[in-house]
């Protein structure tokens, strides 16, 4: 039995240890918002945080998180300051379009924006690679990082 | 020239077409003709959202639309979401011609029903083709209007006045004497209401809705993680199931050993199926480490040694054959005999899958002699069916909720995971959630064709054209999906589309098509379809004509678009935007190509540099549309961006190559993408315009290959006609 801290409350799950995270949110914990997209941590939709930094929950096993470690995923994220001011201006700028890999993009944009609050064009190339959009909504992810960025 | 969408009436012949037939172009049916009739099993379980208010408290004014006792608006959508924002569309044109708030309109996704929800376009209820605003323009505003004029009519009938005394506001009927009754209090008695005769429509300049830059509807929830796809979906009992599929198309199962999976914890059953083992688990993870323990044998079937070489071997023999003639004018053996100069030139554009990012799946459940699907789908009545064949229920005990989609692109547009989900439920008491692996929706996809087109030309002494002839082959898309649609001969309507009917000015014109259907691989419908394909190739070898008839590219086609002045505006505003006459550096060039795609018009212009280690950097891209009347900007700027680079990223990267009949391709490693770093930005520029909506969700798709390479060979002098350009060694720096 394993205690996982997850959005600010413990929840013990019973699972074998090499499970990575992402079915343990969605498949046992039923919280749906981090998406399944490649599995080998190619495309950055099941992007969480761990203790602030973004990690692909895919390829992540449940067994090397830490007790006490904690995660944040896309159904909280807009507790935070940051996390709300992110997901509005997703709004704001119209960004989303089928959605699918949209949690793992803020996730990795308010991980981004948390370590460097004015990135440049090279910070978000850098920050942003990792989450694929198939929908190509790239122009407008980049414009909504920068208006947070300016606000 | 210009169809008049100001005042477009309902005539009173179709009118009683609609009444009597219950084809949903009018809208207007009652209540005897609803569809819900009953309350299926996922609106107890799933649909737990405001929108789940008993149906029975809904008054059905149409096929498209019901008004809630509350007033609340529910509009039932004959197309899914999929992120190119109709939903919206819809929704605003219901509240233009309903007079409703936009937030008082709540989606319902239509069941599946030909007659109320075949698109009028594609001759069957299906979102693809760029048909949604085109085929629901006229019939959603005129649902709404109809309904609007019940609805006073109820009101002014309830009142003893006349309903010209009376109007529609802000979901409101005010009347005389400062009278006023909400919607839903007058809905039960509009539904008795015939069905107006005559329902004319805003003047575009009355428009209040219509035309603005709204917000989506469907997006608040894609940002907090509320908002449910199909793979999110949890129904009571439910268990995941996942599979492997025979890796060569046409194989069997010939047995398997799953006494380690069945050892697994979490995993609960194996199933086998002709095809394919499925093992259900728990959860995903037990449902995959089960599949990797599994020991099976295939049957590989008789594509077992097919590889790329084989079947591009099979393409190029098949121009040799006759094919099926799509346009002959003129004498074309003459003309180009005869011309001045003579250009040839053969393009190749490979396979390509789909990669949705949200991978096939569907929930299913077999209960007696019904199945229940939770899905997202483009084509509800073929998933229908397909679950009917794989459950072995009859199509009419299928029901199907359908849900938001996490990409489409096409490959919803097929329904093999549906009836491969109902395969398995039906062997099992519980309902499965079916989720393909990323590998096995990579390696089971059904891709865009491999198509090679071959041209030759004549020009005369001023290097304009005098003859035109292209030969297409390829795998007929249409023989496989709907072999009805397709006439003897075997002419593909999308394989030949733009080919046939070239805008451009083309005295003698021949243009072939030759089907030639691959071993091993399926094809299918893939964003951009037909016009992905002859967009690519026109606006390359037009190129290439201006070039060898030492012409600037834009003058060319200018001179060659006298009967189109929409795309001449295109291009020209294009050109303009893009300072076309402005001298580049050495190592940067600008490339540009114009078309109509989907009832479309569509200029696209890019400005690249290219390094002498074949690393291409886009500096500048520009998309100038006009697609007639715009019911939202802000969606038609979102797909034509997004759309350009979607196309982009396949022109660049994308491949799909077979060895020993399998698929190579299995993953984002392997079949990569474009990514932030790859992406330049897109600048979108919209002609205003009266004529009816064209397409976009896949205009803006369809024209960045030609640009992309027509810039390539203005930067370096290197024409690539073979995609895509990795394979030339190039990549993005």
């Amino acid at each position: 039995m394993l205690t996982l801290t997850i959005n600010g409350a413990d929840h013990q799950v019973d699972v074998p240890d090499d499970m990575p995270l992402l079915w343990v949110l969605r498949d046992v914990l039923g919280m749906t918002g981090t998406k399944y997209g490649c599995g080998i941590a190619q495309c950055g939709a099941c992007t969480v945080h761990l203790d602030g930094m973004a990690v692909r929950s895919c390829v992540l096993p449940v067994s090397n998180i830490a007790q006490g470690q904690k995660i944040v995923t896309i159904e909280a994220v807009g507790q935070s300051d940051l996390g709300k001011k992110v997901q509005n201006a997703w709004l704001e700028h119209e960004v989303v379009q089928c959605g699918y890999c949209q949690s793992g993009q803020i996730m990795s944009a308010v991980a981004l924006l948390d370590k460097k609050p004015q990135p440049n064009d090279e910070d978000i190339d850098a920050g942003m690679s990792g989450n694929i959009c198939r929908c190509c909504t790239y122009t407008r992810i980049r414009g909504a990082i920068k208006s947070v960025s300016q606000a | 020239m210009t169809k008049n969408v100001s005042a477009q009436a309902v005539s009173l012949s179709r009118r009683r077409l609609l009444q009597a037939s219950g084809i949903a172009v009018g809208g207007l049916l009652l209540a005897t003709a609803m569809p819900f009739a009953r309350r299926s099993y996922a609106e107890q379980y799933v649909n737990k959202g405001p929108e789940d208010a008993p149906l029975s408290t809904s008054t059905a004014l149409g096929a498209f639309l019901r008004i809630g006792h509350d007033g609340r608006v529910t509009l039932i959508s004959p197309k899914i979401e999929m992120g190119q924002g109709v939903q919206t569309g819809f929704a605003m044109m219901v509240a233009e011609e309903l007079e409703v708030p936009l937030n008082q309109v709540v989606i319902q996704e239509a069941p599946p029903n030909e007659k109320l929800y075949g698109d009028k376009l594609l001759g069957f209820q299906a979102t693809g083709g760029s048909s949604s605003t085109r085929s629901n323009w006229e019939p959603m505003r005129e649902a709404a209007a109809a309904a609007r004029i019940m609805l006073i009519q109820a009101a002014a009938n309830q009142w003893g006045v006349s309903p010209a005394e009376c109007r529609a506001e802000n979901g409101m009927i005010i009347g005389p004497g400062d009278r006023q009754i909400g919607y839903g209090e007058v809905v039960d008695a509009a539904a008795q209401l015939p069905v107006p005769e005559s329902v004319p429509l805003k003047k575009p300049e009355d428009f209040k809705v219509i035309g603005q830059p709204l917000r989506r509807l469907d997006t608040p929830g894609k940002v907090d993680g509320s908002a449910k796809f199909t793979i999110d979906l949890q129904v009571p009992n439910m268990k995941i199931a996942t599979t492997s599929t025979c890796p060569v198309v046409g194989g069997k199962l010939l047995a398997v050993d799953d006494s380690r999976a069945r050892a697994l914890p979490g995993v609960r059953d194996v199933i086998k199926l002709d095809n394919a083992v499925a093992v259900i688990g728990d959860h995903m993870w037990a449902a995959l480490q089960g599949l990797k323990a599994l020991d099976i044998q295939w049957d590989y079937g008789p594509h077992a040694t097919i590889d790329s070489e084989q079947i591009e071997r099979a393409l190029h023999a098949a121009f040799d054959r006759e094919g099926a003639i799509a346009t002959e004018v003129g004498d074309i053996n003459k003309a180009i005999g005869s011309a001045s100069s003579k250009i040839e030139a053969e393009y190749e554009m490979p396979f390509l899958a789909h990669a949705t990012l949200e991978p096939m799946t569907c929930v299913a459940q077999v209960r007696g002699d019904t199945c229940e699907l939770w899905v997202g789908t483009q084509v509800p009545v073929m998933a229908a069916a397909a679950a009917a064949q794989g459950s072995g229920v009859q199509p009419e005990n299928v029901i199907v909720n359908n849900q938001l989609i996490g990409g489409g692109f096409g490959r919803r547009l097929e329904s093999d995971f549906i009836n491969q989900a109902a395969a398995i439920a039906k062997q099992v008491d519980y309902p499965i959630k079916l989720v393909w692996s990323r590998e096995e929706d990579t390696a089971h996809d059904l891709y865009r064709p491999h198509y090679i087109d071959r041209f030759s030309a004549g020009l005369d002494s001023n290097g304009m054209p005098v003859g035109w002839s292209h030969t297409i082959v390829g795998a007929s898309v249409l023989a496989r999906f709907a072999p009805a649609a397709v006439p003897p001969n075997g002419l593909d309507a999308d394989a030949v589309e733009v080919s046939n009917k070239p805008i451009y000015k083309l005295a003698n014109l021949k243009v072939r098509y030759v089907p030639e259907a691959p071993k091993a691989i399926l094809n299918s419908w893939w964003r951009g379809v037909g016009p992905l394909h002859g967009a690519y190739v026109m606006e390359s070898f037009i190129d290439e004509l201006a070039l060898a008839a030492k012409q600037d590219p834009v003058a060319y086609r200018l001179k060659l678009l006298d009967e189109h002045p929409r795309a001449q505006a295109v291009l020209k505003l294009a050109a303009e935007k893009a300072n076309w006459d402005q001298k580049l550096p050495a190592g940067h060039g600008r490339g540009i190509a114009v078309q109509e795609v989907f009832g479309s018009y569509l200029a696209t212009v890019v400005e690249l540099q290219v390094d002498a280690q074949n690393g291409i950097h886009i500096n500048r891209l520009i998309c100038v549309a006009d697609c007639g009347i715009v019911t939202n900007p802000t969606s038609v700027r979102s797909q034509l961006e997004g759309g350009t680079l979607f196309g982009l990223s396949a022109a660049l990267f994308n491949e799909i190559t077979v060895h020993e009949g399998r698929v190579e391709q299995s993953n984002f490693h392997d079949y990569r993408q474009l990514r932030m770093s790859d992406a330049p930005p897109v600048e979108v520029h919209i002609i205003p315009s009266a004529e009816l909506p064209g397409g976009i969700g896949e205009a803006g798709t369809a024209m960045i290959a030609p640009a992309l390479v027509n810039a390539l060979h203005a930067a370096s002098g290197k024409r690539i006609r073979r995609l895509p350009l990795a394979r030339a060694g190039y990549h993005v720096v």
